[in-house]
């Protein structure tokens, strides 16, 4: 049993999706998938745990060796996204019921869990899988699901957002393919391991410039890294909450986690920076979205698009970490991966309590929300001191690691541009919080709090942000780990 | 060392105090008992401490381990102490007169007044028996988002506008220049923790201790270095007793506090000495002190020139700080007292005033000393010792802070303590003569009519403590003396 653990993994999230729609009854769907979403995160704590003692799992699908069957391989790096999906993924459907029910019709629910147990299903697949073919199908499952998760969203807007974020998701996805397709005309291989080892001899070809430049733009596009990012604001403002908290803290990270492992297992570091200066790209690139985003972010009325914009900009700090190429930097990148999708999944989850209660995440409607809806507005409160940074929370944790790294590498003018983005974030929160607690409510409004199903998720999510922000030496650990294992180069 | 629980239960009595403040809600009188009740606790608890400090023990406890050798760690010595002392001992009295007051005044919202008053004071504790930064700067920041609400109380778009600047300043200068000088410490040193000669001697060059302590001096921005010195006036939208015990007492001492800190226990007076990093720093002192000075004078509303006469005087203290020598780091260390006693008691005056005749604009003042004869008399004692003549407190540190700056040879810094005492004389003292002596506008006020006795007991107390920490230096001295010696 415990031996097939990496395929169940996948294979349990994968096979309750078609139940769900055989059952079609919307609280059994739900109790469905809230066991197999549960059940996975039980399974990857284990996974994990093995890999820290282990190193490293290896599990032939169907028995077929690699590398020519498709070989899921785990190391400290994907256990430690694998943990992060399904802590999320099992947080956010705790909330869903509540939620949706005022954001989606009743008769589609059944469709909505159906979807998110793919979109779940995939994104394990990408962390999981040890083949880059399977990998790219993977992605496609989870893109796919989340298409048309959404659209779901009550805005007709979101229909919009989807078809945007199809388009970009499907060219992101095809430049992916194209590389990959590259690398094995190359090589002849699409196990990962094997191509990290016999990509060597042919790395200075053209054709293997060719694809590191494909999957580079590729992964670029869905990892949102400014410029390619437009897609991302529209699809998290317009879909249903739930949608929006899942996908904010999971799928960006997921490709994120393809990002480091195509450019330090498959490629090396060497390649990637010193060959083909990487570094030169993502940095600026990095600060110029943690400062235009930011700044976007600063002036928008819309709460929920002005998270996904912060966003943004968190993507920016995690790419700005990968691009110092240290085992400094690199920890702050896989830390903050961690942290900010505890932090962003809970202001998301914090939002979709208001957008219940008040049926708009509009600045303007969150006037006194602090008499209104006391736990929800002091959540978001502390959700937001995590994006400043402030001790004590995860994102103090994160900033701590990244000026660490940048003075270490003693580029300290970065340093201080990354303390400064800090404050840009703490301006665009700060204005949230004087509307929520310095205006007076309208005088009609009765003291209306998100319902509990709704408030524990969050505040799960809130404690796990003080606790690992009081107590990082456990995800800063692993993370470091998961850092020497990409510098050194061998899966 | 064995650890001591007795620094934590100074952070965590006051942090025990407001929810029980803010149960008694719907009770007045309890909820004041336990405001009174929180401060003799916490007083009774910082004062055990000090025989052991001065006997040489350093009590300490770890709280929690955030990442491999970064500690959250309370670490009792003599310079936190001295700190704790005052800030419990001002807490009680300021408490007492913000019954008066804030009753005398109908204002509202009290209780979360009186909640948030004893977060603020929790986290002066905290920075006071802080052992390493890290820790210093959580508390820091706790200081700070703990007051904001005290300093917006009225909730008006004028009080708005204070908060957002006073936020604005502490809150980015902090993150931007102080966390950055901590990580860089951390990635100098590998150590954060505060250490007896410091941490950052032997670790690098001049030119980035320098820079180091540019950080520092401006990353605390508590201390209203110019020009990071206006979010000060801008709290003085305040009430009052939050000006007094804030931005008189804690939250400004807490600024010049962890400079002082910073500059004994992370650089080091001998590496400060020999490389001469910190001698910008009393030229930058010095300006601000004179500065400050010549534009209290065109304030003339009482609570702004205050303000101003507090930016002056805390760069006193920093300008001990910068002298790098044992009579500088006194006088400097010396003048957190001296002059918190001082500063309070000429708020809890204007305060008063307020309450009783509702003026706050110094032209309107002429002949109040005929209808509050008590405040004004304390008023002039707490100018004196501002002033630093003797036979008040402030004359002490005045005459440790001058020898330093002799024994330093900066007689700039002479210059600038000799000049600034005049203009001391000048924004203050015409003040209390218009009140004694001038002939008043309106005759319409006969008879004497003083603030609530909460307010008037306690300027009547602080003043004659100018006077006693003149005459009995001694338990200050002997601390102070200390100051170095972790």
């Amino acid at each position: 049993m415990e031996a097939h653990l990496p395929v169940l993994l996948i294979v349990v999230p994968l096979l309750a999706a078609p139940l769900c729609v055989l059952l079609r009854h919307r609280t059994l769907t739900w109790i469905l998938a809230l066991l197999a979403a549960w059940t996975v995160l039980g399974m990857s704590v284990v996974v994990l745990l093995r890999v820290l003692d282990t190193g490293f799992i290896s599990y032939a699908l169907g028995g077929w060796a690699a590398p020519w069957g498709i070989e899921l391989r785990i190391d400290v790096v994907n256990a430690y996204v694998l943990v992060l999906v399904a802590l999320i993924g099992a947080t956010v459907l705790l909330y869903a019921p509540a939620s949706i029910a005022a954001e989606i019709p009743r008769e589609q629910h059944y469709l909505f869990y159906t979807a998110y147990l793919l979109s779940f299903t995939g994104l394990l697949g990408i962390t999981a899988t040890g083949d880059a073919f399977n990998l790219f199908v993977f992605l496609e499952i989870s893109s796919i699901s989340s298409y048309a998760l959404i659209s779901l969203g009550r805005d007709r807007r979101a229909l919009m957002a989807s078809y945007q974020y199809l388009i970009m998701g499907t060219i992101g996805a095809t430049f992916i393919l194209i590389g990959v397709g590259l690398l094995y005309m190359m090589t002849g291989t699409l196990n990962m391991a094997d191509l990290a080892v016999r990509l060597g001899p042919v790395l200075h070809t053209r054709t293997a410039l060719v694809a590191f430049a494909f999957l580079g733009v590729g992964m670029s596009l869905k990892l949102a890294l400014f410029p390619l990012h437009a897609w991302l604001p529209n699809a998290y403002c317009y879909a249903p909450s739930v949608v929006t908290a899942f996908l904010a803290a999971t799928a960006t990270k997921v490709s994120i986690y393809v990002f480091l492992r195509f450019v330090f297992t498959i490629f090396g570091a060497d390649f990637a920076f010193a060959q083909m200066h990487l570094q030169t790209i993502i940095v600026p690139l990095s600060l110029i979205a943690i400062f235009i985003t930011s700044s976007v972010a600063i002036f928008q009325t819309n709460i929920k698009r002005m998270l996904a914009y912060s966003s943004l900009a968190q993507i920016g700090y995690i790419m700005l970490g990968i691009g110092l190429v240290s085992e400094t930097g690199l920890t702050a990148a896989i830390v903050h991966l961690f942290n900010h999708a505890l932090m962003k999944g809970a202001l998301f989850l914090a939002l979709g309590g208001v957008a219940l209660r008040l049926g708009s995440v509009e600045l303007e409607d969150m006037r006194g929300l602090g008499k209104r809806m006391p736990a929800t507005s002091f959540a978001f409160v502390l959700g937001g001191l995590s994006l400043i940074g402030v001790p004590l929370t995860v994102g103090f944790i994160s900033k701590w690691y990244l000026v660490l790294a940048a003075l270490e590498q003693g580029w300290w003018p970065l340093a201080a541009l990354v303390l400064l983005g800090s404050l840009l974030a703490f301006i665009y929160i700060w204005r949230v919080v004087e509307v929520l607690y310095f205006q007076p409510p309208p005088t009609d409004a009765p003291r209306n709090e998100a319902p509990l199903s709704m408030q524990i998720p969050m505040w799960l999510l809130l404690a796990a942000v003080v606790y690992f922000g009081a107590s990082a030496s456990l995800t800063a650990g692993i993370a470091r780990k998961a850092a020497i294992l990409l510098l050194g180069g061998a899966l | 060392m064995s650890p001591s629980l007795t620094p934590l239960i100074a952070v965590l009595l006051p942090l025990a105090g407001a929810p029980l403040v803010a149960l008694l809600d719907k009770r007045p009188n309890l909820r004041e008992a336990a405001t009174l009740i929180t401060g003799i606790g916490l007083l009774a608890v910082v004062i055990s401490l000090v025989p052991e400090v001065l006997a040489g023990a350093r009590p300490q406890i770890h709280l929690l381990e955030i990442l491999p050798g970064l500690n959250l760690s309370l670490h009792v010595e003599p310079l936190g102490m001295l700190f704790a002392v005052i800030a419990a001992s001002l807490w009680i009295v300021t408490s007492i007169y913000a019954i008066g007051y804030m009753r005398g005044h109908h204002e509202e919202n009290q209780t979360r007044f009186f909640f948030f008053f004893a977060v603020a004071i929790a986290a002066a504790m905290g920075v006071a028996f802080a052992g390493n930064l890290l820790t210093l700067f959580v508390f820091y920041e706790i200081l700070t988002l703990s007051t904001y609400p005290l300093v917006t109380h009225h909730r008006t778009p004028e009080a708005m506008r204070g908060g957002r600047i006073y936020m604005g300043i502490l809150l980015s200068t902090s993150i931007a220049f102080l966390l950055f000088a901590i990580i860089w410490t951390w990635s100098l040193t590998g150590t954060v923790d505060f250490k007896t000669d410091g941490i950052l001697a032997g670790k690098t060059d001049t030119t980035t201790i320098t820079i180091l302590l540019v950080l520092f001096a401006f990353g605390t921005g508590k201390a209203a270095l110019m020009p990071l010195h206006r979010w000060l006036p801008a709290a003085m939208v305040a009430p009052t007793p939050v000006s007094a015990l804030l931005h008189a007492v804690a939250v400004v001492k807490a600024g010049v506090f962890t400079i002082v800190k910073v500059t004994v226990y992370i650089f080091g007076l001998d590496l400060l000495h020999d490389t001469g990093a910190s001698s910008w720093l009393v030229y930058l002192s010095g300006t601000t002190i004179i500065v400050a000075s010549l534009v209290a004078l065109t304030k003339n509303n009482l609570k702004a020139r205050l303000a101003y006469s507090t930016i002056s005087q805390l760069s006193y203290i920093i300008l001990g700080a910068a002298l790098a020598n044992d009579l500088g780091k006194i006088g400097g260390s010396l003048h957190i007292a001296t002059h918190a006693f001082g500063k309070i008691t000429l708020f809890f005056c204007a305060g008063a005033i307020l309450v009783a005749t509702h003026k706050s604009e110094i032209s309107d003042m002429k002949g109040i000393g005929r209808q509050m004869p008590l405040t004004m008399f304390a008023f002039l004692i707490g100018s004196l010792s501002i002033i630093g003549l003797p036979p008040f407190a402030g004359a002490w540190s005045k005459w440790y802070l001058i020898l330093g700056a002799i024994e330093a040879q900066h007689y700039f810094a002479v210059a600038v303590l000799a000049l600034s005492s005049l203009l001391n004389i000048a924004y203050l003292l015409p003040i209390v003569a218009n009140a004694f002596f001038a002939s008043t506008a309106d005759e319409e006020h006969g008879g004497i009519e003083e603030a609530p006795l909460a307010c008037v007991i306690p300027l009547l107390f602080t003043a004659a403590c100018c006077l006693a920490l003149f005459l009995y230096p001694d338990p200050w001295l002997d601390l102070v003396r200390h100051i170095g010696v972790f």
